[in-house]
């Protein structure tokens, strides 16, 4: 602000301000509220939760409801199921995408453009409108209710997402660079290995969180895949169905909510200005 | 290309070794499922034919069936303006918010802009869980916030067991999701506006609406077509939210096509139904894209 304006020119300027600041504050708390009481309400002990007068601040805060629902029955079961699946589908989307997109950035080759093509049609492809087929097709192969099916679908879910997003960071790394060390008489394989494969790496990184974040929240063909086998659930089904876990107990499943989205929350936090660069490169630009 | 020119044959066949993995992944995920789910919606496929296999041929039995019943018009007409009202809610608030954006000191924008990452990065189930809890009938903090604002008959009013008030709770779940990223692509783009196009604008008298109509959304269609389409497709194949609130109820008021379909099929038992509404969904969903785009066409050719 500007020290020489005279006062009474400075105060209007606030004032006009003011409507403006004031929508901001109203978008603030509609945005964030939402989040605030789920965590204020996984703090709050349970008689002020279920009060008349609802707490606004956790002025008595405890770990109670984490606890419950830490030891809720099979906890640990979901977490883990939830880990192996996102896991084992985000690390085999980003190896197939890796030479996928490797094929397209990298070398000429007929059909190339056909090949493109499906993947853009891929990535748009109304996955709930496959559910029927695909609880048919894992019947049929025995592999309902089995973590296998659902990490297969989530890597396809992934994949077309993951190659036009590599493609983008790959044609960031400079062709030049791998054609330097193959004269140097590094093999192709090698070039790339040595070469690119460290620069891509923070790509590789973002891209891979992405996915991430897709696969620990799906919840539709996690509900319709596993239907018998209790057991292998993923976090968003149990989470889903809390009522049958904790009754009424919100402060429960408002904890178990709060857990459900930290890893989400950790993975915004550490990359999100890659991760929104990765998705400018991969989906606006392709 | 002469035959001599050409690289041998291990160079050649390398780019379709590298993308072999992702044709077969396609091919058994997306295809295969695409063409099974084409062929359950021509067969008589039930619980029986599940179990034992050997479903008939019926030609386009299903889709007459579909077409001929009420229920699935009622659920299509619901579907679209499910769509229409999410997504004009969605783009319109995106809008004021990124232009909200634009216009604020640096700190209240590094605020709400983080505020809606925070809401981008909940999981949707996350958020469907927190948003029953919010309007829950009792201790809800929102039926205790009409109540004190004066409107005695939310108190612990039950807003699940009432098919209007579910249908709203559930637009404002998909809006409250929605407007971030609607709102922050928006705001990447207008941060791209030179600011000379304003400054002109200024020097030629125009008014604040003028300039918003002449300079801001013309720069922005591109965008603005993007970030609607994207919504339309998003809130038209809607699901895990509908179905963890409420299933489709109550009395099937908030009961969409995806939703349709997946009841038929999962709790009916009748596949070959809910295979012919999946398609029938895709297609209206590709019929509605088309509208809204062609729409979004028509007005630029009536502005400029």
């Amino acid at each position: 602000m500007n020290p020489l304006a005279p006062r009474h020119l400075l105060a209007p300027r606030r004032l006009r301000r003011l409507p403006l600041n004031l929508a901001a504050l109203a978008v603030l708390v509609t945005a964030a509220f939402p989040v605030y009481w789920m965590v204020v309400t996984a703090f709050k002990p349970t008689a002020e939760i279920q009060s008349a007068t609802p707490a606004f601040l956790p002025l008595h805060p405890t770990l109670e409801h984490f606890s419950t629902a830490v030891h809720a029955p099979g906890f640990g079961g979901y977490w883990r199921n939830s880990l192996l699946v996102t896991l084992g589908a985000v690390l085999l989307s980003l190896v197939v995408a890796l030479l996928a997109a490797y094929a397209v950035g990298r070398l000429r080759w007929r059909g190339r453009r056909a090949f493109l093509l499906l993947v853009f049609t891929a990535q748009m492809a109304p996955w709930e409108a496959l559910l029927i087929p695909m609880y048919v097709i894992a019947r049929d192969t025995d592999m309902l209710d089995s973590l296998s099916m659902l990490t297969l679908v989530y890597f396809m879910t992934t994949l077309p997402f993951t190659i036009v997003t590599l493609r983008g960071f790959l044609a960031a790394v400079p062709a030049e660079l791998e054609e330097a060390a193959q004269v140097d008489g590094c093999t192709r394989a090698g070039a790339f290995r040595r070469i690119t494969l460290p620069l891509l790496a923070p790509g590789l990184l973002a891209t891979s969180l992405f996915g991430f974040i897709t696969a620990w929240n799906e919840f539709a063909f996690a509900n319709t895949l596993i239907i018998k086998n209790q057991d292998a659930r993923t976090l968003p089904v149990w989470l889903s169905s809390f009522a049958n876990v904790f009754g009424t107990d919100w402060g429960a499943t408002m904890a178990a909510a709060s857990l459900f989205m930290l890893p989400v929350l950790l993975v915004f936090l550490f990359l999100q200005n890659k991760v929104t660069t990765g998705m400018t490169a991969g989906a606006v630009k392709g | 290309m002469p035959a001599d020119a050409s690289p041998p044959f291990r160079t050649r066949i390398r780019p379709y070794l590298l993308i072999a993995p992702t044709l077969v992944g396609a091919a058994y995920l997306l295809l295969y499922p695409v063409a099974r789910n084409l062929l359950i919606s021509v067969q008589h496929f039930r619980l029986a034919e599940l179990i034992r296999g050997g479903a008939p041929f019926v030609g386009l039995d299903n889709y007459t069936e579909l077409l001929s019943d009420p229920k699935f018009w009622t659920v299509t007409v619901r579907t679209l303006g499910w769509t229409a009202l999410n997504t004009a809610l969605i783009t319109g608030l995106g809008t004021l918010v990124a232009l909200m954006l634009v216009r604020l000191g640096r700190r209240m924008r590094l605020a709400v802009m983080s505020a809606l990452v925070l809401v981008w990065a909940t999981p949707v189930i996350a958020a469907t869980t927190v948003f029953q809890w919010l309007f829950q009938s009792r201790f809800g903090v929102v039926n205790w916030a009409l109540d004190q604002l004066g409107l005695h008959g939310y108190h612990d009013y039950a807003w699940f067991a009432h098919s209007g008030a579910t249908f709203t709770v559930l637009v404002l779940l998909v809006v409250w999701q929605s407007v971030p990223f609607a709102a922050l692509t928006l705001y990447g783009g207008l941060t791209t506006i030179p600011h000379e196009l304003y400054e002109s604008a200024r020097i030629d008298g125009a008014s604040a609406w003028q300039t918003f109509r002449l300079v801001t959304v013309p720069v922005l269609r591109p965008l603005f077509a993007l970030v609607t389409s994207l919504e339309v497709i998003w809130t038209f194949k809607c699901f895990a939210q509908i179905w963890v609130v409420s299933q489709g109820g109550p009395n099937g008021a908030t009961t969409t096509l995806p939703v349709y379909a997946f009841q038929i099929a999962q709790n009916l038992h009748k596949y070959d139904l809910g295979s012919a509404a999946s398609t029938l969904t895709v297609l209206i969903l590709l019929a509605a894209l088309v509208t809204t785009l062609r729409r979004m066409h028509r007005q630029e050719g009536a502005e400029a």
